[in-house]
């Protein structure tokens, strides 16, 4: 580890402190309805949408018509989507002339990026024609985001209203994000990476003949408009195979930090949002200071984990002082590539600026770990926050049964409806991830897929589920995934990771929305201090972690140890 | 649920047209007019041919240049399509090794490499950067160490003093952005073409 490793880690820190309070003020404008410095630009195009679509703006649905719309829509995108996958072939920006995506790997490829997943089953350059990029991906990249930080405006207005009925309009929510949130900053976001070096062009790949005279055909294409939204969206998903590792993707180390800082953004955020919708900031900053302890103490270990060489490289004479640097990059070197990702897995990105899967045991663990966790810290656009809050939930009933009080939490009183909704949400996550894992090792089919051996072997198989339950979507990407099994599995870990989070976490907004809020009393546990940071973290590393400590022990704990023997497999 | 089927085709259709074609053609259009050479892939031309990507390896194998990071990338064999091939710094399909740390291949491959290096130049430490392979397959730059290791090579392959090379390496050395943020790095394509222009 350097110094200079760390002064990067801590002005992306800062950075980060520095951005949250303005998103914050923008996102809650936005989710109030309210006039913003855009509306002169935009507003003509959202009452037209709204025209068009038959719907009232003035119009709120209550928790059950906003779950409805956002599943109708869902379903909407996946049709569309699948057949423009399916149809790529015939259809026009093609210049690669690439044929038709397969059924099952077209199926897997949707559901992906309608849940914010963006797992990808194919290599981008050699499977995806510029119309699938752009009408199809780029369009998901943008509204599975946008519903993502709709229900958590719903959320948030469950905490924040009493004796309501109604939890905002789905439809509403969906617009006012994509043209006053996403679709700016994205545009802002391309430019500033053409500007560093990302093509942006509808032309061809380039036939080069390079200097010793060899033939170098060089694939590029409109990488700049999706990578933006890949990253602010935390989508993740890859122009190109190698994600952004790929020098067109993520060509120099400030790109990177505009890459890293858009994944946060819009997470962070979200907290103060939240702060400023409860009418208490000071309830947003204790969340931002829950999740930035999570994420300092993630970053901490991938460094230290990746700074060192490999012992078993170092052995055979490779210099260790550059670190761990099989599936690194040079330009971005073992701190920043440790930084990316924790914060890809922080959040529910998946983009990737190095191989986790040839990281250290233990470095490969932690973007495992914040998986596992639910990816609440910072979290998916939307999903990290209504996590987050989930797990809050927990904490204040656990101290409420350590005091022999009824819970409370923003003074909306926790009964038996609300925790079994937030357990529901919680315990989903650890069955599916596990549960799959297990078959997909002992059933001799998709095992074969599985290119490491002995424990690593079942961490590639652990971290695609956990992947995509969690709708990550980065990968320990020596897995074969691309058989029917692995596609039709994974894409249903991503449903049931998704909807059944999303679902329970708007039945609880409903419930909440309908309470009264109690007075505070002196008798009110409070929700801003370091006392309850510090139960909120200890709940999520308890109930979150502990899950999966058989699991972590089996892969890379083990994996870890055998290293340290010199034990290769 | 029905009530929603109306506005879930037209959000669906007029949001794709808006974020899917709208904005990436409005953000080709801008990015063609305030960073043209950026937009079109930072190509590098000589005497009229493109010659590479100022941002993509290439793969060097004379010993007159200066040689990119291995790289993992492969392409379907053509004659058994389930099977692959190795086909260094292939821009037109990226991707690591993704072999884990504690694999045989990993330190097979290593120990051959290894032994190559140690041959070209005794003695000195192996540069990280000359044995693991890079994680997009296309990395352009080494580091600085690992461009001094093979100062020695090139200039003997070219008849040069090695110190001239050792001075065209740290003239293409690039250092941290504000001294702070990135790491030190050489591009090798514009090393070796200049190297090539050296009388």
């Amino acid at each position: 580890m350097t110094v200079n490793g760390w002064l990067q880690i801590a002005l992306f820190g800062a950075l980060l402190l520095a951005l949250t309070a303005p998103m914050g003020a923008w996102l809650a404008a936005v989710a109030d309805g309210r006039r913003t410095a855009l509306t002169p630009v935009f507003g003509p195009l959202e009452r037209g949408l709204y025209r068009l679509a038959g719907i009232d703006p003035a119009r709120e649905q209550g928790w059950l018509g906003y779950a409805a719309s956002m599943i109708a829509f869902k379903v909407a995108g996946f049709v569309l989507l699948y057949l423009l996958l399916r149809l790529q072939g015939v259809l026009p920006l093609n210049p690669a002339g690439l044929g038709g995506v397969a059924p099952d790997l077209a199926f897997n490829t949707a559901v992906s990026f309608l849940t914010n997943t963006n797992w990808q089953n194919y290599g981008g350059e050699t499977t995806m024609s510029y119309l699938s990029q752009m009408a199809g991906l780029t369009t998901q990249n943008f509204v599975s985001a946008a519903a993502g930080i709709a229900v958590a405006m719903a959320v948030v207005r469950g905490f924040a209203r009493h004796s309501a009925a109604t939890v905002g309009n789905f439809w509403v929510d969906l617009v006012r994000v994509t043209l006053y949130v996403l679709l700016p900053v994205a545009l802002v976001v391309a430019l500033v990476l053409v500007w560093q070096g990302v093509p942006q062009t509808l032309g061809g790949s380039v036939d080069a003949t390079t200097l010793e005279g060899a033939r170098q055909v060089i694939a590029r294409g409109p990488v700049a408009s999706q990578e933006a939204i890949k990253m602010f969206g935390t989508n993740g998903g890859g122009f190109f195979n190698a994600n952004s590792a790929h020098p067109f993707e993520n060509p120099t180390a400030l790109a990177n930090l505009v890459e890293m800082l858009a994944i946060f953004a819009l997470g962070a955020g979200l907290t103060s949002m939240f702060g400023r919708m409860v009418n208490d900031r000071r309830q947003g900053w204790a969340v931002f200071a829950a999740m930035f302890v999570l994420f300092l103490v993630g970053v901490s270990v991938a460094y230290w984990s990746e700074a060192q060489g490999n012992p078993l490289l170092t052995a055979l004479g490779v210099d260790p002082t550059l670190g761990n640097m099989e599936g690194k990059e040079v330009r971005f070197g073992p701190a920043l590539s440790a930084l990316f990702a924790t914060v890809t897995t922080d959040a529910s990105c998946g983009a990737v600026n190095a191989m986790h899967e040839s990281f250290l045991p233990l470095g490969g663990a932690v973007p495992l770990v914040n998986m596992m966790l639910g990816e609440i810290v910072f979290g998916g656009v939307g999903s990290g926050l209504y996590g987050f809050l989930l797990f809050a939930i927990v904490a204040v009933f656990v101290a409420g049964l350590m005091v022999g009080r009824t819970p409370e939490y923003l003074g909306k009183k926790i009964e038996a409806r609300e925790i079994k909704l937030t357990m529901l949400a919680i315990l989903v996550l650890p069955l599916v991830m596990l549960g799959f894992t297990a078959a997909a090792v002992v059933l001799p089919g998709p095992a074969a897929a599985i290119s490491a051996a002995g424990p690593h072997g079942f961490t590639e198989a652990l971290y695609a589920y956990v992947s995509a339950a969690a709708n990550n979507g980065s990968a320990f990407a020596g897995l074969s995934a691309n058989t029917l099994w692995w596609n039709s599995t994974l894409g249903a870990a991503m449903i049931v990771g998704r909807f059944f989070v999303m679902i329970p976490a708007l039945a609880l907004a409903g419930s909440l929305a309908a309470k009264k809020t109690l007075p505070i009393s002196a008798g009110t546990f409070p929700t801003h201090g370091p006392l309850f940071v510090g139960l909120v973290v200890g709940v999520i590393l308890i109930v979150g972690g502990l899950t999966f400590y058989p699991a972590l022990a089996l892969g890379p704990f083990v994996e870890h140890f055998a290293l340290l023997q010199g034990t290769q497999f | 649920m029905l009530r929603s089927i109306r506005p879930a085709i037209v959000m669906i259709v007029t949001l794709t047209l808006i974020t899917g074609l709208a904005y990436p053609l409005a953000t080709t259009g801008l990015a063609r007019l305030l960073f043209p050479d950026q937009a079109a892939g930072s190509l590098v031309m000589r005497k009229g041919g493109v010659i590479g990507s100022a941002l993509i390896g290439q793969a060097f194998i004379s010993e007159r240049y200066f040689h990119t990071r291995p790289s993992a990338t492969v392409e379907p064999d053509p004659a058994d399509p389930s099977k692959t091939v190795s086909v260094p710094d292939d821009a037109s399909s990226s991707g690591g090794s993704n072999l884990a740390p504690t694999a045989k291949a990993l330190t097979e491959r290593v120990a051959g490499d290894v032994a190559g290096l140690r041959a070209e130049n005794p003695g000195a430490p192996i540069p990280a950067a000359l044995v693991p392979t890079s994680a997009s397959g296309l990395a352009p730059d080494i580091s600085p160490a690992a461009a001094a290791f093979q100062v020695a090579r090139v200039a003997r392959a070219r008849g040069l003093a090695p110190a001239r090379v050792q001075a065209l390496v740290e003239a293409h050395t690039q250092g941290r952005l504000f001294g702070l943020i990135g790491e030190p790095r050489v591009n090798v394509l514009a090393l070796n073409l200049a190297l090539d222009g050296l009388k």
